[in-house]
C-alpha cells in the first residue's frame, strides 16, 4: 500500500475559495506549514470557478458582471503559488476530504476526487474548515424535468465551462444572485424572458445605509441591474414558479403571483414559454465536517444551520477555525475575510505574531458585510408556505424517489413528527447525496404538516454526515491498519 | 394536569420496538395503555439496526426458544401486516474460515436442529458459492439458515403503534419522563412535564436507557450500552442475496469483553443499499466516530466479500445495543418493586425478539401463563446472583 500520510503540518486548510485561500495564504505569510486541501482541479471555489488554466485559450475575457475580485483571486493565487514554491504550503488539489478525526491532534482524511490525485491523510495541529455553500434547491411540480437547474448550477456552466445552459430562460427564486445569474445568462446571449423574485424587495431599500456602507455589493448590484435593462429582462416581484412543463424537455413554466407567505393567488397563472427555469434560493452551508468534528451550530436568520465562531473565528472546538459560509452565507468579501481572519489567528494561537491593526481591520470589514447579508436575507428569505405549492405526486427526494404524498402520509398515518423520523421512515434523504439536495425542502414541509419549527437539533441530525463524500470501501479498510501510528 | 379521565391499565416508557410490541400487544387484548417516549418514535436503537430476525447466531437456551416464538408470531398473528414493515426471509448464511470453525458451527447447527430450527449444512467452497456466488473462495462452507428474516426495524415500530393507537392507545412523544411514582412501595404511575400520569402499570421499555428508568423507581438493572458500527454502500445491482457472516459472529455476540470486537455480517436491501457490519464495544454513548471499529469492519467485509472492496461507502452510522451482563434481556415484573416491569436488554437481537417479548410480557400482565417461560428472563436475577 502507498504512503498516503502527510505529516507534521501546522494547518491543514480545507476548501479553497475565497475564504480557504486567503486562510492558507494569510497563515502561510506568518511562517505555518499549511496543507491546502480541496477538491477542486485549480483553487478558485466555487465562486472564482473559471475554465482550466491547462488550456489558456479557453481562459475568460473578464466581463464586468461576472469575474467579480477577478483581480484579488489572481493575486491570492500569486501569493498561494509563491508559498507552494517555498515549500510553506502543499496544495492538495482533487482531493475531497471525507472526515477530519482526532489524531495528533487532528487527521484529515481525503479520498480522490479526480483521476489524478491519490487518496490522502494529512496530520495537523489546527484545521481551518472554509468547505463553502452549495445550492438551496427547493421542490415544484415538474422540478426534475430535464432543463430546470440550481442557479448556482447555470452560473457555474458559465462561469467554468462557457457553457450556456439554455437559449429561453426563467430566472426564479430570491436573492440577488438571481440578477447574477440572469445577467451573466443574458451577456451570454440567452432570451430572459423573466426574472422572478419571491419578494417585495421592499426590504433593500428600507435597509439603504448598510447598503450605502458596503459599496462594494452596490456597484456590483448596479451592475447587474444595468446589464438586465440594457438587455430589457422583465423582473417581477412577489412572483414564483408553481410547476415546469414538459415531458423530456422543459417546454415551459407557470408563473403566479403571490402573498407575503407564498401562497399563490387567485386567477394569477401565468403560462410562459422557456428551455431553461434556473431556480435559486439562497444556499446551504456545507457543515458535514463542522458538525463532525463536534462544533457548536445554531439557525442563522435564513433558516440554515450554520457553525458559531468567535470574533477571531475559532469554533467551539479547541484547534479547530470556521470561515466562509460555514458561518453563515455572506458572500465572497465576508468570506475573504473571515478566510484572513482565520489564518491569522491560527497563526497567532501557533505562537507567530499578531497584528492587531489588520485583525481591527478584517473585523470591520466582516461585521459590515455581515449587517448587509443580514438585511440580504430578511428582504430575501423563503416564503413560509412554499409547500403548498406542491403536489402530492412531486418528489421531495430525487435519490430514493420519495413524493411529497408519502412524506405527508409519514407525518399523517405514521405519527412521524421530526425530520429525521420521516426521513427514516420514509426514507427521503437515505440515498447518495444523503439529504444535502432535499434536507432543507424536507425538513420545511414537516414544518408545515406538523405545525413545529425545526430546532438547531432537527437540522444538526440531518447534517450528520461522518462521511463527507462516499468513500471506496478499501480505502475505509487502510484505516483498520493503523495509519494513525 | 395534562391527563384526565381513567387511569390506564399500563404506561409504557418508550416507543422503540420493544414499547410498540409491548402497545401492540396490550391495546390487542383490551387493555389501555399510553406510551411515552422522550423523542420520536424509534428514535433510539431501533432506527440504528438492520432489523434481524435471527435463529443462526443464537446458542441453544432460553434466547433461542424466545427467537423461535418471536419468528411463530411474525409469521403468524402478525403475518398479514408483514408488507408495511418489508418482511423479507432472506436467509442466512454462516461462513467458516478454518476447520476447527466448520466443526463449530456443525455442532451448533445439529443442537438447533434437534429444537426443530432449519439449520443446513453447506459442505464445501463450491456449495457455499452456489448459495452466495460471490462470497470469498477462501471460506470453507458453513450453515445455511432458511428461516432467518429481517423487517425494517422503523416501520415496523411505527406501525405497530399505529394499529394500537386504532385500538385506544396513546402514543405521546417527546415527553420525557422525569420519574416513577411509588405509592406503598409500588410503582403507580409516572412523572412528566407535563404532569403525572397514574397507570395500573409501568413498563420500562427504553433500551439501553432502561436503566436509567428504572433508577428512578430506585430499582438496580444492570443494562448498559454497546456501541456499533454499519456502513450503507451506495445502491448497487444484486450481488449478495443473503444475510452472511462469518463463524466469529457467533462468539462475539455471545462474548462479554468490553472493547472492539469486530465480525463481518454483510447482506443486501431492497433498495439496492448493502448494510455491512458489526462491530461490539463498551464505549458508554459516546456516539462518535471510530476509525478503528469502521475500518476494521470495513477490511473484514471486503474479506468475506472480494468484490465489495471497490464499492462506494455513502453513510455509516452507530447505534447502542442495550447490553445485559447474561446476554439475556430482562422481561416481567419486577420482583423488588411490584407494579414495574421489564422488556429491555435484547443486545442485538430485539427486533427481532420484540413481538414475542411483547406477547408474553402481556400475557404475564393478565395473570396467564406465558406461552413460553419467563423465569429465566426475571429482572431481578442479577441482584439473586449478588445475594447468592
Amino acid at each position: 500500500m502507498p504512503d498516503r500520510t502527510r505529516s507534521d503540518y501546522d494547518l491543514c486548510v480545507v476548501g479553497a475559495g475565497p475564504a480557504g485561500l486567503n486562510a492558507t495564504v494569510t497563515a502561510g505569510e506568518r511562517g505555518l506549514r499549511v496543507a491546502l486541501v480541496d477538491v477542486g482541479v485549480q483553487p478558485g471555489g466555487q465562486y472564482w470557478r473559471h475554465p482550466d488554466e491547462r488550456f489558456p485559450d479557453t481562459l475568460p475575457q473578464p466581463s464586468a458582471t461576472r469575474r467579480h475580485g477577478w483581480r484579488e483571486y489572481r493575486d491570492l493565487d500569486a501569493r498561494l503559488d509563491a508559498l507552494v514554491r517555498g515549500g510553506r504550503v502543499v496544495h492538495l488539489a482533487g482531493r475531497h476530504v471525507w472526515g477530519v478525526h482526532p489524531g495528533r491532534p487532528f487527521l484529515v482524511r481525503a479520498t480522490a476526487a479526480g483521476e489524478d490525485a491519490d487518496p490522502v491523510v494529512v496530520h495537523a495541529r489546527r484545521i481551518v474548515l472554509a468547505t463553502g455553500a452549495y445550492d438551496r434547491q427547493l421542490p415544484v411540480p415538474g422540478w426534475t424535468t430535464p432543463g430546470v437547474m440550481a442557479a448556482g448550477g447555470v452560473q457555474a456552466l458559465l462561469a467554468g465551462h462557457h457553457v450556456r445552459a439554455g437559449r429561453r430562460v426563467v430566472v426564479a427564486g430570491t436573492g440577488p444572485f438571481l440578477l447574477s445569474v440572469a445577467a451573466g445568462l443574458a451577456e451570454a446571449g440567452a432570451e430572459v424572458v423573466a426574472v422572478c423574485e419571491a419578494n417585495a424587495l421592499t426590504g433593500w431599500a428600507a435597509h439603504p445605509l448598510r447598503t450605502l456602507q458596503e459599496p462594494g455589493k452596490l456597484v456590483e448590484g448596479a451592475g447587474y441591474v444595468t446589464t438586465l435593462l440594457r438587455h430589457r429582462v422583465p423582473f417581477r416581484t412577489r412572483t414564483v414558479i408553481t410547476a415546469v412543463h414538459g415531458t423530456g424537455r422543459v417546454t415551459g413554466a407557470t408563473l403566479r403571483r403571490v402573498d407575503r407567505r407564498g401562497r399563490a393567488r387567485a386567477g394569477s397563472e401565468e403560462r410562459v414559454d422557456a428551455d431553461l427555469v434556473a431556480l435559486g434560493w439562497g444556499f446551504i452551508p456545507q457543515l458535514e465536517l463542522a458538525v463532525g468534528v463536534g462544533a457548536a451550530t445554531r439557525v442563522d436568520v435564513d433558516g440554515s444551520l450554520v457553525a458559531v465562531v468567535d470574533d477571531d473565528q475559532r469554533s467551539s472546538v479547541s484547534g479547530v477555525y470556521l470561515a466562509g459560509e460555514v458561518t453563515g452565507v455572506g458572500g465572497a468579501v465576508q468570506s475573504g475575510a473571515e478566510g484572513a481572519l482565520a489564518g491569522l489567528t491560527a497563526a497567532a494561537d501557533a505562537g507567530r505574531a499578531d497584528d492587531p491593526r489588520l485583525r481591527a481591520r478584517l473585523r470591520r470589514r466582516i461585521a459590515r458585510a455581515h449587517r448587509f447579508a443580514v438585511a440580504m436575507h430578511r428582504a430575501s428569505s423563503v416564503p413560509v408556505d412554499w409547500p403548498t405549492w406542491l403536489a402530492d405526486d412531486t418528489l421531495v427526494c430525487r435519490c430514493e424517489e420519495v413524493d411529497t404524498g408519502t412524506v405527508r402520509a409519514a407525518v399523517r398515518d405514521l405519527a412521524a413528527d421530526d425530520p429525521r423520523d420521516v426521513r427514516v421512515t420514509a426514507r427521503p434523504g437515505m440515498g447518495m447525496c444523503q439529504g444535502r439536495m432535499c434536507g432543507f425542502a424536507l425538513s420545511c414541509l414537516v414544518s408545515v404538516e406538523t405545525a413545529v419549527t425545526p430546532a438547531a437539533a432537527d437540522l444538526a441530525s440531518l447534517a450528520t454526515r461522518p462521511l463527507a463524500t462516499p468513500v471506496r470501501l478499501a480505502e475505509l479498510a487502510e484505516m483498520a491498519d493503523g495509519e494513525e501510528g | 394536569m395534562t391527563f384526565r379521565g381513567p387511569a390506564p391499565d399500563a404506561v409504557i416508557v418508550g416507543a422503540g420496538m420493544l414499547g410498540a410490541a409491548v402497545a401492540y400487544f396490550a391495546a390487542a387484548a383490551g387493555m389501555s395503555v399510553i406510551v411515552v417516549e422522550r423523542g420520536s418514535i424509534a428514535s433510539g436503537t431501533t432506527s440504528r439496526c438492520e432489523g434481524n430476525l435471527l435463529l443462526s447466531d443464537k446458542e441453544v437456551g432460553p434466547e433461542l426458544e424466545l427467537a423461535h416464538y418471536s419468528q411463530y408470531v411474525w409469521r403468524g398473528e402478525l403475518a398479514e401486516h408483514a408488507d408495511l414493515w418489508e418482511f423479507e426471509a432472506k436467509g442466512g448464511l454462516v461462513a467458516a474460515a478454518s476447520e476447527a470453525q466448520r466443526a463449530g458451527l456443525d455442532a451448533l447447527a445439529e443442537h438447533q436442529r434437534s429444537l426443530g430450527i432449519r439449520a443446513e449444512p453447506v459442505e464445501g467452497p463450491a456449495a457455499l458459492r452456489e448459495i452466495e456466488p460471490a462470497i470469498a473462495p477462501h471460506l470453507l462452507g458453513g450453515v445455511y439458515y432458511p428461516e432467518d428474516a429481517q423487517v425494517q426495524p422503523v416501520l415496523a415500530a411505527h406501525h405497530l403503534l399505529r394499529l394500537a393507537r386504532e385500538r385506544g392507545a396513546e402514543v405521546r412523544t417527546h415527553l420525557p419522563v422525569t420519574g416513577i411514582r411509588i405509592v406503598g412501595g409500588r410503582a403507580v404511575g409516572v412523572n412528566t412535564p407535563d404532569g403525572a400520569i397514574d397507570a395500573g402499570a409501568v413498563v420500562v421499555c427504553a433500551g439501553p436507557w432502561s436503566g436509567d428508568v428504572a433508577r428512578l423507581a430506585g430499582v438496580d438493572l444492570p443494562i448498559r450500552p454497546r456501541r456499533g458500527f454499519v456502513l450503507v454502500t451506495e445502491p448497487i445491482p444484486v450481488t449478495i442475496r443473503h444475510k452472511v457472516y462469518s463463524a466469529e459472529y457467533v462468539e462475539n455476540v455471545a462474548s462479554s469483553d468490553s472493547g472492539l470486537q469486530v465480525s463481518p455480517v454483510v447482506e443486501g436491501t431492497p433498495s439496492g443499499t448493502v448494510l455491512i457490519g458489526s462491530s461490539r464495544e463498551r464505549v458508554g454513548f459516546d456516539a462518535g466516530f471510530s476509525a478503528e471499529a469502521v475500518g476494521r469492519i470495513a477490511s473484514a467485509a471486503a474479506r468475506l466479500f472480494p468484490v465489495l472492496a471497490d464499492v462506494q461507502v455513502m453513510r455509516t452510522y452507530s447505534g447502542f445495543r442495550p447490553y445485559s451482563p447474561d446476554h439475556l434481556p430482562v422481561i416481567g415484573e419486577d420482583a423488588r418493586m411490584p407494579g414495574l416491569w421489564h422488556a429491555a436488554g435484547h443486545e442485538g437481537a430485539g427486533i427481532g425478539l420484540s413481538v414475542g417479548t411483547g406477547r408474553l410480557l402481556v400475557q404475564a400482565m393478565r395473570h396467564a401463563t406465558p406461552d413460553v417461560s419467563l423465569l429465566p428472563f426475571r429482572p431481578h436475577r442479577f441482584a439473586d446472583a449478588d445475594a447468592a
